[in-house]
């Protein structure tokens, strides 16, 4: 177990003022593993990936990345250069492709690190040296691959903007699998998708898992996603972690049945508010 | 006219009630403007009354709506067109009086024009035939049918331009590499081309910034005015070559770019477009103030002119030790071999701004420059550096500023900073919007008619405003995002262009 840790959380604390977003939560996510953090609205799910990938810093709390060359420290990164050198990608709660520029340019664009690296920071692309070539030429072919694992090589040439909203998803995943991480962080990539599409998308995710050996960290409120892939499951209610498991233990975790459905001792209104509302304080 | 009512389906009662209401609108426009006049009488300022031209504007008002209603009505184009012609010599006849104002009360300018010579009437008839032609064809005769065939057509010229973009590239470039050959005597002809040329390569290179980064730069003539005083105080200080001072002058521009850019290029959309601007204004007040060594209001003059590639020299009296570029050649001394060549340089560095942009975009670089201009946190969570993406759009976008800048000073030979004020950058900046933001070619075209059209028609200069704000009003309403607004992709994988513009255009 410990030494197939690949992304370690300890102690995690974000505040945004007086209001804790994230309340010391710490967990483990396994290489080769999906794992899912799932939890009611505004339960901090978003902020974990903000902080995991740089767009926060973080109040408290150590990130490690247990990278196959040594561990890093992912608090310590500065925003950028979190998915440049430490390789944890990411897409979006709200798709943010490039809506202006095609498919494939977005998939190229991901690749921007190693081809900036090939093209001496465009000298040698000025002046298009074979190195430069060399180095397009596999971008795209690595942007062609991927093309073809989510289904959209017959629309490489279309403003990304154009496609239809499901395949504008798998276009995301994709774009964050062109900048070969080793963790890839899921926001709702299920949100609005259909049964079909979101079918296609479970497939998608374990290939990414079992093929390319991708750890992932999945937000999702769609059960049956999370339910059907997931290895693992965290949930997360007012930033504080109230269950940790596999799926089924999850399933039947009286703490989690309580955060989604609520508790009836919850539900019974104190008798001098209930005769405020003029409601019987008896009745439910 | 009555005849051509009877198929109207309005009743006429309606169409007197439109017309006299639009009559009432340019009575009470014109009656203040047009109408009223102060003249300077030896007994002091008098008001004096201009019913004719009052009337002519209500007249024409009433005529023009008058087309516009039957146009509404979809009745007989002839007509149409008619009324249309007869609206535009009435507001031609408007103007002329309005400009010369002694012989108002003479029978109609175009009428007089017909009968005083058979050249002008000739030119009458012309402008008549021309105004009738236009408001002819431009008509629609049937309403929703016409309308699909005029997108189609204009569809059908997106996709001509869009898929031979290279081709009127080369067309383009030839044209101006023979354009001496041309106007070879002609200086002043010479001389506008130089002018427009210069910024062309402004626009092309604010166009790095502004284009392909989606950052606002409105400060952009900061970098034109330090590239230009870099290569005078080189010059006069160090006796530095133009050749040599050229690339230095654009390094100087260039790391002005990254130090304004680094405390700067956290800031977004409006909040850098006024840094910028108040960053252009302090290069301004430093070249006023700093007299020793800017010479402060003064300028800097009698700027060194650069030599035939330090070969020879272009005066018509040579310094010692150096030879004349006609002895070089063995031709007659002409002054217009310096010009001649002047022009050539311009359009040489231009050439390389527009390659190196061509270029550029096809680079890593270049798409994280419009990825980053799409979306930022994207680009960030990609690990694109957006502060070094940024700032080598800076730097470049104030380079090819600065060649231009160090251009500049020596084709004037005189500098001062009256001319790098904020004016100049919002011309530039115009020019780069009005090309359609991030296009080469239609930077070309909104540099010859900002630049070009206003030299070339001074004649027009009392209405130059006037056909600028017409201008305006007709670019937002037709072409809201440029004249040539489209983004051609950087790389295709199954498909080609034209393929691509068909497609998008369906």
């Amino acid at each position: 177990m410990t030494d197939n840790k690949l992304l370690e959380v300890e102690h995690l604390t974000m505040r945004f003022g007086g209001l804790v977003a994230i309340d010391n939560l710490s967990f483990t996510a396994n290489k080769r593993e999906i794992t899912a953090i799932i939890g009611p609205n505004g339960a901090g799910k978003t902020t974990v990936f903000n902080c995991l990938t740089g767009f926060y810093v973080p109040t408290e709390g150590r990130l490690t990345l247990h990278a196959d060359d040594g561990p890093r420290l992912l608090e310590r990164t500065e925003g950028f250069r979190i998915p440049r050198n430490n390789g944890v990608a990411r897409t979006f709660q709200n798709i943010r492709l490039f809506t202006g520029m095609t498919v494939l340019e977005n998939l190229i664009v991901a690749q921007h690190n190693r081809l900036m690296e090939a093209s001496a920071f465009s000298i040698a692309g000025l002046f298009n040296l074979g190195r430069y070539s060399r180095a397009e030429k596999a971008a795209i072919e690595k942007a062609e691959f991927w093309l073809n694992k989510v289904g959209l090589y017959d629309q490489a040439d279309w403003n990304a903007g154009n496609l239809p909203y499901g395949s504008q998803r798998r276009l995301e995943i994709a774009r964050a699998m062109c900048t070969d991480p080793s963790l890839l962080c899921l926001d709702e990539p299920a949100a609005g998708l259909n049964p079909r599409e979101s079918a296609e998308l479970n497939v998608l995710l374990q290939s990414i898992r079992d093929d390319q050996g991708v750890g992932c960290l999945l937000i999702e409120h769609d059960m049956s996603v999370v339910m059907q892939i997931s290895d693992h499951v965290i949930v997360l209610d007012y930033g504080r972690k109230i269950a940790d498991g596999n799926p089924e233990a999850v399933k039947n975790d009286p703490a989690v049945i309580r955060a989604y459905l609520g508790e009836d001792e919850d539900d019974e209104l104190p008798p001098e508010v209930a005769a405020d509302l003029n409601v019987d304080p008896n009745a439910h | 006219m009555s005849s051509a009512f009877a198929s109207s389906r309005t009743n006429g009662s309606e169409i007197v009630k439109e017309l006299a209401f639009f009559a009432v609108v340019a009575l009470l426009m014109s009656v203040m403007i047009l109408g009223v006049e102060t003249v300077d009488r030896p007994t002091g300022l008098e008001l004096a009354v201009r019913w004719d031209l009052v009337l002519l504007a209500i007249g024409s008002t009433v005529v023009g709506r008058l087309a516009l209603i039957i146009r509404r009505e979809s009745i007989s184009r002839l007509v149409q067109a008619v009324l249309i012609t007869i609206t535009a010599v009435a507001v031609f006849e408007m103007f002329v009086r309005f400009r010369d104002m002694d012989d108002r009360w003479a029978s109609p300018v175009s009428f007089d024009m017909a009968l005083s010579s058979a050249v002008s009437s000739v030119v009458a008839l012309a402008f008549i035939a021309i105004v009738f032609a236009i408001a002819y064809f431009s008509m629609k005769e049937k309403g929703v049918v016409e309308v699909e065939e005029s997108e189609k057509l204009s569809s059908k010229i997106q996709l001509a331009y869009r898929s031979n973009t290279k081709k009127i590239g080369l067309v383009g470039i030839i044209f101006f590499i023979i354009f001496p050959f041309i106007f070879g005597e002609n200086r002043s002809a010479i001389d506008l081309a130089t002018l427009v040329m210069i910024y062309i390569m402004l626009g092309w290179g604010l166009n790095i910034v502004v284009g392909l980064a989606g950052l606002l730069d409105l400060g952009y003539v900061a970098f034109y005015a330090v590239g230009a005083y870099s290569y005078a105080l080189l010059s006069q200080n160090f006796d530095l070559s133009f050749w040599l001072c050229l690339p230095l002058a654009g390094i100087f521009a260039a790391s002005f770019g990254i130090i304004l850019g680094f405390p700067v290029l956290r800031l977004r959309g409006d909040y850098l477009a006024i840094v910028t601007l108040g960053f252009g204004e302090i290069i301004r007040v430093v070249l006023i103030n700093w007299y020793d060594l800017t010479g402060g209001p003064d300028g800097i003059s009698s700027i060194e002119r650069p030599s035939f590639f330090g070969l020879a020299d272009f005066s018509r009296r040579v310094p010692e030790g150096t030879i004349g570029f006609n002895e070089l050649f063995g031709m007659e001394y002409s002054s217009m071999h310096r010009l001649i060549f002047l022009y050539y340089l311009i359009l040489a560095l231009a050439l390389v701004t527009n390659f190196v942009t061509m270029r550029l975009r096809k680079l890593p670089i270049g798409r994280a420059w419009e990825a980053l201009r799409e979306d930022e946190i994207a680009c960030r969570s990609l690990g694109i550096n957006p502060t070094n993406t940024k700032l080598s759009a800076f730097a470049i976008g104030a380079m090819f500023g600065g060649f231009a800048g160090a251009f500049f000073a020596t084709r004037q030979g005189f500098i001062s900073p009256e001319s790098f004020t904020f004016l100049e950058s919002a011309v530039i900046l115009a020019i780069v919007v009005l090309g359609g933001m991030g296009s080469q070619i239609g930077v070309v075209l909104a540099a010859i008619v900002m630049i070009g059209f206003p030299e070339m028609f001074r004649e027009l200069a009392e209405y130059r405003m006037l056909i600028f704000g017409a201008g305006i009003v007709a670019i937002m309403l037709w072409r809201p995002r440029g004249l040539l607004s489209f983004r051609d992709p950087t790389i295709l994988l199954n498909m080609s262009q034209k393929e691509k513009v068909a497609g998008e255009l369906k």
